[in-house]
């Protein structure tokens, strides 16, 4: 008996949609067999890490916080991917959407302007596509590797906002803790939700979400992404412009990670660190392939992915497990959901007798 | 004077070996028309079980041997994914990378801050005692000898052998090689677990030699610098040694310049690798027609015997 791959004629549609959900079901039994072999009670820990922390309203509001910047780099990153674009360096962005917006807050301490939140805004968005316009650039102008460039620009831009944080960013009173002021209420994002943290940065990334469905779905934009991603020769005969698109994806994950990034250091940090994201930029890469590079699928992906962050600190205070579970559990996720996509396009055979007739026939 | 330039040598030499191992594996993986980008995450559990392996033994051959059975372990994952199942190669690298960074950190969560004793240096009377020459040239770990050993096996192997030219093929027509009777996925599978030991062995380079300790993400982006020496060396052994070298300078020279206490923040300084990679990355690729010429043409590809 041997297990064979036959190609199905078509790709299965319901395997489309099943397959994240096989994924997520693989990726908790493995979860239990881990606790297990970490000698911890797997119900008990599976219970601490999935329910515990969406059992308070401010859970709920954690859950959205935690979302917030996962879900804009996914959909940045979707765009991206759907072209067959790269860009891995969502985390860098981000990075630089925080200096810049962050930055404003800082230069504009004492104003109580009603725009100095919008400014920011656009500052950060503006720094993050700076970011992503340089990959861009390069790969365009010098046909230079989008993955590696954008990866190795992340380390530039963690050192350079550790740098600032130690420099001109720094706090004046601060006994020379690498630690920005803490923003003024007018630089501050507003709490929706009473009692939670739950800023008003999740609402624009609902939008965000539904605004890149219309758009992918319904423009002509969207279409030559899905073409160009699809056959890059046929898009060529129509006459789709190759540069045009690597500039406008790569741009708008830029922009949108540079809002996230905005969004973590005038939400629930409230100032500059010299951390400000764990590896938001990197998850959202996972978040983007368990929500099959669609928008809608990407939302419920960051609530799960987030949900993975909580339920990591609180196996972490309460059984004292390491919070490098959460990696795991997202390297993992990502492994079975690769791994099943073999499903959509093949379907599984069982056969008898050996499949070696086809060889050696030309030795 | 001669004792501070054969002293910046020495670590120049260090710094460039991890990148030596993970790049000729990598370039084998490469060779075979497999695109392995998690070598950053198999270096982290190379790194981990190595330390662990020496912790527990004390004995540093089995220390070493064990990172890189980790590190094959980890690119036959890679391989069950993308070569059994056929999944999105770019995909399935940065996902092992990921996983590697938390599965490592799990691991080592209690080695985190315990010392141990570095890799023993090569210590011959007399030639060892050379001004300059002796510490570069003959006071090395004995890992700094394989990996040169590794770099022209690795040369003779693609150049001169059949199995090379086998492996080679395979990269460049993955059906040519299907019809003439190669196993071309057993052939991939062999290629990504040598890459994927090489990369446990950069790993243990770090963890047991280079600084000898255990922390998180100790790797710091070497794994994806290494893959950047691969088409910076345009997929020749020789090229690579070459690059690696020329990092590990750019390196060390950075920590110096922090060392002496230039009026440039230390931050600004350890940006200079990974500026450097990008600058490489561009002058290399610019020349779109040298890149195509030299690239296994069937990297990244996808192979199914049926279809």
């Amino acid at each position: 008996m041997l297990l064979k791959l036959e190609p199905r004629g078509e790709t299965s549609r319901a395997m489309v949609y099943l397959t994240p959900l096989l994924a997520i079901f693989l990726t908790l039994i493995m979860g239990a067999v881990l606790f297990a072999l970490l000698g911890h009670d797997p119900l008990e820990a599976m219970h601490a890490f999935f329910i515990v922390p969406v059992s308070s309203a401010y859970g709920l509001g954690e859950l959205g916080v935690k979302a917030t910047p996962l879900v804009l780099c996914a959909i940045g990153l979707a765009i991206g991917f759907r072209a067959n674009v790269w860009n891995i360096g969502a985390e860098g962005q981000l990075t630089l959407g925080a200096i810049f917006g962050g930055g404003l807050a800082l230069w504009f301490y004492d104003s109580d302007s009603v725009l100095l939140l919008p400014a920011m805004a656009l500052a950060g968005a503006l720094g993050g596509l700076a970011w992503a316009a340089i990959p861009a650039f390069l790969k365009l102008r010098f046909n230079a590797n989008e993955i590696l460039t954008s990866l190795m620009l992340t380390y530039v831009a963690t050192l350079l906002l550790s740098l600032l944080v130690h420099g001109p960013y720094r706090d004046p009173d601060g006994f020379n803790f690498p630690e920005s002021r803490l923003f003024e209420d007018s630089a501050l994002l507003p709490v929706m939700i009473e009692g939670t943290r739950l800023h008003l940065g999740a609402a624009v990334a609902v939008f965000v979400v539904l605004a890149a469905w219309l758009i992918l779905s319904r423009s002509f934009i969207g279409f030559q992404i899905k073409v160009i991603g699809l056959t890059p020769a046929a898009a060529g005969y129509a006459g789709f412009r190759h540069s045009n698109l690597v500039w406008l994806t790569l741009l708008t994950g830029g922009a949108l990670a540079g809002l996230a990034g905005l969004f973590e250091v005038a939400g629930p940090i409230g100032q500059i660190t010299p951390v400000i994201s764990p590896g938001y930029g990197f998850t959202a890469i996972i978040v983007a392939f368990v929500g099959r590079l669609h928008p809608i699928g990407i939302l419920g992906a960051g609530l799960l992915i987030a949900l993975s962050y909580l339920g990591g600190e609180t196996v972490q205070i309460q059984m004292g497990l390491p919070q490098a579970v959460t990696g795991v559990f997202q390297g993992l996720l990502l492994f079975f959901l690769l791994a099943c996509d073999v499903l959509i396009r093949y379907r599984i055979r069982w056969t008898l007798g050996t499949p070696k007739e086809t060889r050696r026939t030309a030795a | 004077m001669i004792e501070t330039l054969a002293a910046i040598l020495v670590t120049v030499v260090t710094a460039a070996t991890p990148l030596v191992f993970a790049a000729t594996g990598e370039l084998v993986t490469e060779k075979a028309g497999v695109l392995n980008l998690g070598v950053e995450g198999m270096m982290l559990v190379g790194a981990v079980s190595g330390f662990a392996a020496a912790i527990a033994t004390g004995n540093p051959a089995i220390a070493i041997l064990v990172a890189m059975i980790a590190g094959a372990v980890m690119a036959f994952l890679f391989g069950v994914l993308t070569l059994s199942l056929m999944a999105n190669q770019v995909a399935t690298g940065l996902a092992l990378t990921m996983f590697g960074v938390g599965l490592s950190a799990l691991i080592g969560q209690d080695y985190v801050g315990t010392p141990i004793k570095a890799l023993a240096k090569l210590d011959i009377p007399v030639l060892s005692d050379l001004p300059l020459i002796g510490p570069v040239v003959f006071g090395q770990d004995f890992l700094v000898y394989l990996s040169l050993v590794m770099v022209a096996g690795v040369a003779w192997f693609l150049k001169s052998t059949r199995a090379g030219l086998i492996l080679r093929a395979t990269g460049e027509s993955h059906d040519a090689a299907h019809a003439l009777g190669y196993s071309v996925i057993g052939i991939r599978y062999l290629a990504v677990m040598f890459g994927g030991a090489m990369s446990g062995l950069a790993g243990a380079y770090l963890s047991l030699a280079y600084t000898p300790m255990w922390a998180e993400n100790m790797s710091a982006g070497r794994g994806w610098i290494a893959l950047a020496l691969v088409v910076f060396a345009t997929w020749k052994p020789g090229r690579v040694l070459v690059g690696a070298y020329l990092f590990g300078g750019v390196t060390i020279l950075q920590l110096h310049a922090q060392g002496a206490g230039f009026a440039v923040p230390s931050q600004a300084l350890s940006m200079l690798p990974y500026l450097a990679t990008i600058v490489v990355l561009v002058v290399i690729s610019r020349d779109s027609t040298r890149i195509r010429l030299n690239a296994p043409a069937c990297i990244g590809k996808v192979f199914h015997p049926e279809t």
